[in-house]
């Protein structure tokens, strides 16, 4: 857990993202850099899913580009997705799958932190869950199964939309927790969220769309 | 990335869609009971006369086979799609081609393979020759993947869509009358004792341009449906 991020750099400049004929954004630039935050917040509809999306790459903005450390991502494309991890919505959890199985596949797909299954289970607080079908899970532990895919990733941008639905009092401290140890290392974070999210004293980037709409 | 993770990657989809297909088996059999049923219908419905069952014979297995596929291919993304795994798999390290090849062997495996194993039974019921139910073979094993493939790209396509299941059929079927042409006619030809390397060949040759082409295009299909 010493071991520090290299320095990476995420640069968007003038985004515009429209959906259905309304744009949800336009000419939204930003600058994200080591142990940095950037937390989108906005009405339901004003556009933080589809911002976090083309910020994976997953979605492209209509104008605007965003660069990795000088580069375009759509360029990038794979070796983006190395520095990347994405929890969006949903969970990404395959419920016929035991615990470890999920992890251990998220592992396999993404670039391995050198973390073992059954401690990055631990630390999230499913220790002993690790043989048990993700379908008799509940809703919070499927969701902290899904984070604990962070820990497994070794991932210096980690992008995470609502990550706090459905957890426990407890859980939103244990990712709050996870969040600080990351950004400790040089880790950054685009991340969105109807809580109030405390990270102590972490540098913060606001972005408000309800406020930047047309 | 290095080339052992990307192997390692590729085992451990193929293995991932291996065990989910083990774990809900009752949704996986439905193609094969559809293919066995369909074939043994038709003997009951136009009349068990051997020579007119030996001459429709192929066409009917090799209809009943594209029909099954044509069933399964809508399990290939359907659930990745609905529980978030499959933009997991597009925002993989590895290049989502190779990821794809991985998918679309373990649906062959879990839905192509089988209807390979009943085919001979479902030749002897329908009174085909042993040269036939030979070439059968070779054409199931050369033609099934093919159509694993080419369906692939549709689903990739239609998997955003609420209702996709029309559009599917539509966009993939034609894409599959080759396959059903050549195949069903090499099986008739050996049945009347003539050659088939011809009707093989193109097989092949359908299959090696499916297999080139079909895992950049499923990929490149799945990212606009995802954006």
């Amino acid at each position: 857990m010493t071991d520090n991020y290299p320095v990476a750099a995420l640069e968007a400049r003038e985004l515009t993202c429209i959906r259905d004929d309304r744009a949800l954004f336009t000419d939204l630039s930003f600058d994200l850099g080591p142990a940095q935050v950037l937390l989108i917040e906005g009405r339901n509809g004003s556009g933080k899913t589809s911002l976090l999306r083309i910020l994976c790459g997953i979605r492209m903005p209509e104008t605007g580009s965003i660069t990795w450390n000088g580069g375009n991502i759509y360029r990038l494309a794979t070796g983006y997705n190395a520095s990347t991890a994405y929890i969006g919505h949903k969970d990404g959890i395959k419920l016929e799958l035991t615990a470890a199985e999920n992890l251990g596949f998220a592992r396999s797909l993404g670039s391995p932190s050198g973390i073992s299954l059954s401690a990055a289970l631990e630390q999230m607080e499913l220790g002993g869950y690790d043989d048990i079908q993700a379908i008799n899970l509940s809703a919070g532990q499927k969701r902290r199964l899904a984070l604990a895919r962070l820990l497994v990733t070794r991932s210096i941008l980690w992008i995470l939309d609502e990550p706090f639905t459905s957890l426990d009092t407890h859980g939103i401290a244990m990712v709050e927790e996870l969040i600080t140890n990351h950004l400790a290392k040089g880790g950054m974070l685009a991340v969105t969220s109807h809580h109030p999210v405390r990270l102590g004293n972490a540098d913060i980037t606001r972005i408000n769309l309800s406020e930047r709409s047309a | 990335m290095t080339t052992a993770n990307l192997s390692q990657a590729f085992m451990i989809l193929l293995r991932r869609d291996l065990t989910l297909a083990y774990r809900r088996r009752s949704e996986m059999i439905n193609p094969l009971l559809f293919f066995v049923l369909v074939t043994a219908l038709f003997p009951l419905g136009i009349g068990a006369d051997p020579t007119l069952l030996r001459e429709v014979g192929p066409g009917i297995i090799w209809v009943a086979a594209l029909l099954a596929a044509l069933l399964s291919l809508d399990m290939i993304f359907r659930s990745d799609f609905d529980d978030g795994s499959l933009e997991q798999l597009l925002l993989s390290p590895h290049p989502l081609s190779i990821l794809m090849i991985a998918k679309v062997f373990a649906h062959w495996l879990i839905t192509g393979l089988p209807l390979l194993v009943v085919a001979p039974l479902l030749g002897v019921l329908l009174d085909l020759p042993g040269a036939a139910i030979r070439t059968l073979l070779v054409t199931l094993a050369l033609g099934t993947p093919v159509l694993s493939l080419i369906g692939t790209i549709g689903v990739a396509l239609t998997v955003g869509l609420r209702k996709g299941g029309m559009i599917l059929s539509l966009l993939v079927l034609p894409l599959y009358i080759p396959v059903l042409i050549f195949a069903a006619n090499a099986v008739a030809t050996s049945g009347a004792g003539l050659p088939v390397e011809a009707h093989l060949s193109l097989l092949t040759a359908l299959l090696v341009l499916a297999v080139s082409l079909s895992p950049a295009a499923t990929a490149a299909a799945l990212r606009i449906s995802l954006s």
